[in-house]
């Protein structure tokens, strides 16, 4: 699917996020979880854990471009969303970019689940 | 052109059904399969209901094929819906509602039914099984409305519901037709440590006792036994047995007797239509536990996919109780019978009983309470029928008692690849040795997260190790060197000297230099490195936030639904009308869902929303009480002399000062301290981290006790006669077990790791290493601050951390 331009809103500076510590915003009614990691890209996830009893995601602890999820230590990829093993699931992630400091999240209603 | 795929029907889609399915998926792809199952659940590990009933685990943890795995291998799964027959001339499947499904080959497991007693008044309400997740939630929801509980049936299925329930909080007895609990399992001896055992844990017995009839209206009201006495009761669990469900294969003409009558290769007497697990009779055995599905499972998968395969000759059975705390194990014959040479080893002060039955020389036999640990080995030579030789003897039996001394160094070599190494979850040798030797796999880490081994239990943990020993050989030393985590071979020791010796002073640089695989480390090295660079440089290291857990970098407690508990210090357990009305209104202002009494002595405001901690804290303007984080949590105190008739020493003034003086140090884990003002005992300091007991003349201090996972009473440490000296050896112990355990290490292990007489060494006959220690925590001390005051002070950190950035278009 490609993203026309519309489809991306600005949600706040990138010295709104530290790095390594989600913020979660909230965007078409959706609870997104941001991450600015160390090699300063930035990543967008649902805030909702793939584990069947949910939970948020935004407080894990990042390594590179994985999270491993608060509650219950689930290793996942940021760019791809994938539980790594043994634990498996997927969890939705969104489209990001970059311009002059800004961050730019994309949603539509493709895209939200 | 489309190949014709076999149908295959199973009928019953718990463990047995299910483990030979992922067997055939293994093997071959020509299968269409559909599954029924009468439970209205996918496939789950039945023999971990008993974590469920005891609150450790939840049911969604005990799920072993979710709805999605069914999709993934093309299988049409029906949830609650019961076959009725097999149609032999029509070749179908006919399900309770009539519908009719065409079949190549069948697979009946369907398991067993509890045994309901044949006396009157057993089907009044509020009598249940111990079988399917149903009856789980029934005991749980009893627990909520009634007091008092039978179970009748003392064998394992018994003794671990009537566990269940006293820790839901009921009135529990165990009423049991034999003199001896587990008679089945345990001989006499093991049988009546057991109940000693679990007495202490709560539970009553009513033993050599017949139950002749269920009293009550509508609903059970209580037991009359055959000698006409009576046990009230508004709840009874039927634990006495179970009965292999054979309908479906009665209905059908199949020949049944107990069980399902199967041969060899599991194939019942109607052409087509296989059989395993509790539904089966092998060679006139019916068997009621989980190993043997597994080998039957297996041998069934090779036999229909036409893989060559050795025949099932029935399996040799094991039975461990699953109660924490209570370990007991048996195998094979192990009741005293003619033929017998009995080797039996009884501790009465460490509490463990340890006997292995040989018949002419050859192992048929164990059974161990109190310390299983070599439950694993056992179980292997039994199965190997292996003979008991003088070495044999040394390594099992030891100078000592129950195996203290020599240890063991006897290989796996002689396992077959079909044996089951993980019986929770169905993994063989050859599966292992497959994975190590193809996969170049090095640790029991990577064989779990591959093949599941190890992952439930952890009762194969020894095994599995002994299996990666033997594949690896000499290569196993270095390759089975397990760092803190994944990331790295080294361990809390080395890591503590490089950072010292090179001066590293920020995790990213300690993994840099010292090599991590993963160069910015996981959820278990970053924040136990985090803590030994402030522990090695606790004036200069900056704490890392994106570091810690979430508890302690929100310093608040997560709750599964993403809000948080905030816990306002009290110290010693004392309060103030003036607090307790503020901690009243925030909690009304915050709409606060639960306001709980702690164990530890302080309130608990659970359900708070994350953007409202600052709030919270800013409007309490109360110091945090850490009930997140890997430090001093609460000092517990009883009245004492400044009140108690009997208290000898001021318990609140104490605990209250040790708290103030303690309070924000980070350390290796949670930590909890009790002052008591007389040997009485009531703040319980025997299960603390440090216990401290006021007598006439001074303090008694006790240390490495721990109430959590693993309980451990705490080891008198030594006596003081004064203040200073209570406060001095107690910031000495504290200092010690900062700079000497690992991260996550209560002082429960520490002390046993470390050894009470070297711990003793250093910090009570040595005054120099004592006053350098009092020393070092007291600089440490120094940098500590209050985090809800600093958070409050830091806009910056604040509005980045804790507020919900609103996007509008």
């Amino acid at each position: 699917m490609s993203l026309s331009n519309e489809a991306f809103y600005p949600v706040g500076s990138l010295d709104q996020f530290m790095i390594q510590v989600g913020r979660v915003i909230e965007l078409n009614g959706l609870q997104i979880a941001v991450f600015r990691t160390s090699d300063g890209n930035v990543f967008a996830i649902r805030n909702q854990s793939p584990h069947p009893k949910g939970g948020p995601l935004a407080e894990g602890i990042v390594s590179g471009h994985y999270l491993y999820d608060p509650l219950y230590d689930w290793k996942i990829d940021l760019e791809t969303g994938n539980v790594q093993a043994p634990d498996n699931g997927r969890v939705q992630t969104y489209p990001v970019r970059l311009e002059d400091g800004q961050v730019w999240v994309a949603t539509s209603e493709f895209l939200a689940v | 052109m489309t190949t014709y795929r076999e149908k295959l029907v199973v009928i019953g889609n718990g463990m047995a059904g299910i483990s030979a399915v992922e067997q055939i998926l293994k093997l071959t792809t020509k299968f269409d399969i559909t599954v029924f199952g009468s439970e209205p659940h996918p496939n789950y590990n039945r023999i971990m209901l008993s974590y469920v009933l005891e609150g450790s685990k939840t049911i969604d943890d005990i799920v072993l094929n979710d709805l999605q795995w069914y999709q993934d291998n093309g299988i049409t799964l029906h949830i609650g819906t019961t076959v009725t027959k097999i149609d032999e001339q029509a070749k179908e499947v006919v399900t309770a509602d009539g519908v009719r499904v065409p079949y190549d080959k069948v697979l009946i497991a369907t398991g067993s039914n509890s045994f309901i007693l044949p006396v009157p008044g057993s089907d009044k309400e509020g009598v249940v099984g111990f079988r399917d997740i149903a009856d789980c939630n029934q005991m749980l929801q009893a627990a909520k409305t009634y007091q008092k509980a039978a179970v009748i049936g003392g064998g394992l299925l018994g003794l671990e519901a009537a566990k269940g329930l006293v820790q839901l909080g009921m009135d529990v007895t165990v009423v049991h037709l034999m003199e001896d609990l587990m008679e089945r399992q345990l001989d006499h001896q093991a049988s009546s440590m057991l109940q000693a055992e679990l007495e202490r844990q709560g539970i009553k017995f009513k033993m050599g006792a017949q139950t002749a009839e269920l009293l009550g209206d509508e609903r059970v009201s209580g037991l009359r036994f055959a000698d006409d006495s009576v046990l009230e009761a508004e709840f009874v669990v039927m634990a006495v047995g179970i009965k292999p469900n054979i309908a479906v294969a009665k209905e059908s003409g199949i020949m049944v007797n107990r069980g399902i009558v199967v041969n060899d290769y599991m194939q019942t007497s109607m052409e087509g239509v296989y059989s395993v697990g509790e539904c089966t009779e092998h060679r006139g055995t019916c068997y009621g536990l989980v190993a043997p599905l597994f080998e039957q499972g297996m041998i069934l998968a090779k036999h229909i996919c036409g893989v060559e395969t050795a025949p099932y000759e029935g399996s040799v059975v094991s039975t461990k109780l699953k109660i924490s705390g209570v370990d007991v194990f048996s195998t094979g014959e192990f009741i005293d019978g003619p033929g017998h040479m009995i080797i039996a080893n009884k501790d009465e002060w460490k509490q463990t009983y340890k006997k292995i039955l040989l018949r002419e020389k050859v192992m048929v036999g164990a059974v161990l309470f109190g310390d299983i640990s070599d439950s694993a080995e056992l179980q292997k030579l039994i199965k190997q029928k292996a003979e008991m030789t003088d070495e044999l003897y040394e390594s099992l039996m030891g100078s000592g008692c129950c195996g203290g001394a020599g240890k063991k160094s006897t290989s796996v070599e002689n396992m077959s690849n079909e044996e089951i190494v993980c019986g929770c979850n169905g993994v063989t040798k050859g599966t292992i040795v497959d994975v190590i030797t193809n996969q170049g796999l090095t640790t029991i880490d990577e064989i779990k997260a591959c093949t599941g081994a190890t992952r439930s239990c952890g009762g194969c943990k020894p095994i599995v190790e002994q299996i990666l020993q033997y594949v690896l050989g000499d290569g196993f030393k270095t390759a089975a060197k397990q760092g803190i985590c994944g990331c790295t071979t080294m361990g809390r020791d080395e890591i503590v000297a490089e950072i010292k010796a090179k001066g590293l002073q920020t995790t990213k640089e300690v993994m840099n230099v010292l090599g991590w695989s993963q160069p910015e480390g996981c959820s278990k090295c970053r924040p136990a490195v985090n803590y030994y660079l402030g522990m090695i440089y606790p004036d200069s290291h900056e704490d890392e936030k994106e570091s810690r857990f979430v508890n302690e970098r929100m310093s608040a407690n997560i709750q599964k639904d993403g809000t948080y508990t905030v816990i306002p210090r009290m110290y010693g357990g004392v309060t103030t009308p003036e607090e307790l009305k503020k901690i009243a209104d925030v909690s009304l202002k915050y709409d606060v869902k639960v306001v709980k009494v702690t164990g530890g002595q302080r309130l608990d405001l659970i359900g708070v929303k994350k953007e409202d901690l600052p709030k919270v804290w800013q409007e309490l303007d109360m110091p945090s009480g850490y009930g997140y984080a890997k430090s001093l949590r609460t000092v517990k105190t009883c009245v004492g002399s400044q009140f108690c008739r009997f208290g000898t020493q001021d318990s609140m003034g104490m605990g209250a000062l040790l708290e103030r003086k303690f309070e924000r140090l980070d350390l290796p884990a949670k930590f909890k301290m009790a002052v008591n003002g007389c040997p009485r005992n009531c703040a319980e300091s025997c299960t603390k981290d440090i216990g401290i007991v006021g007598n006439d003349g001074g303090w008694e201090i006790f240390i490495g006790g721990n109430g959590g996972i693993k309980a451990r009473l705490a080891d008198s440490f030594c006596k003081v006669k004064t203040d200073e000296e209570l406060i001095d050896i107690c910031s000495a112990i504290i200092q010690h077990y900062r700079e000497t355990g690992n991260y996550l290490e209560r002082t429960s292990e520490w002390v046993e790791r470390i050894g009470l007489e070297e711990i003793k060494a250093v910090i009570v006959d040595n005054m120099d290493s004592r006053k350098q220690l009092v020393n070092r925590i007291e600089f440490a001390l120094q940098q500590v601050e209050d985090p809800w005051k600093k958070m409050l002070s830091d806009d910056k950190s604040r509005n980045r951390m804790f507020h919900r950035l609103e996007v509008s278009h």
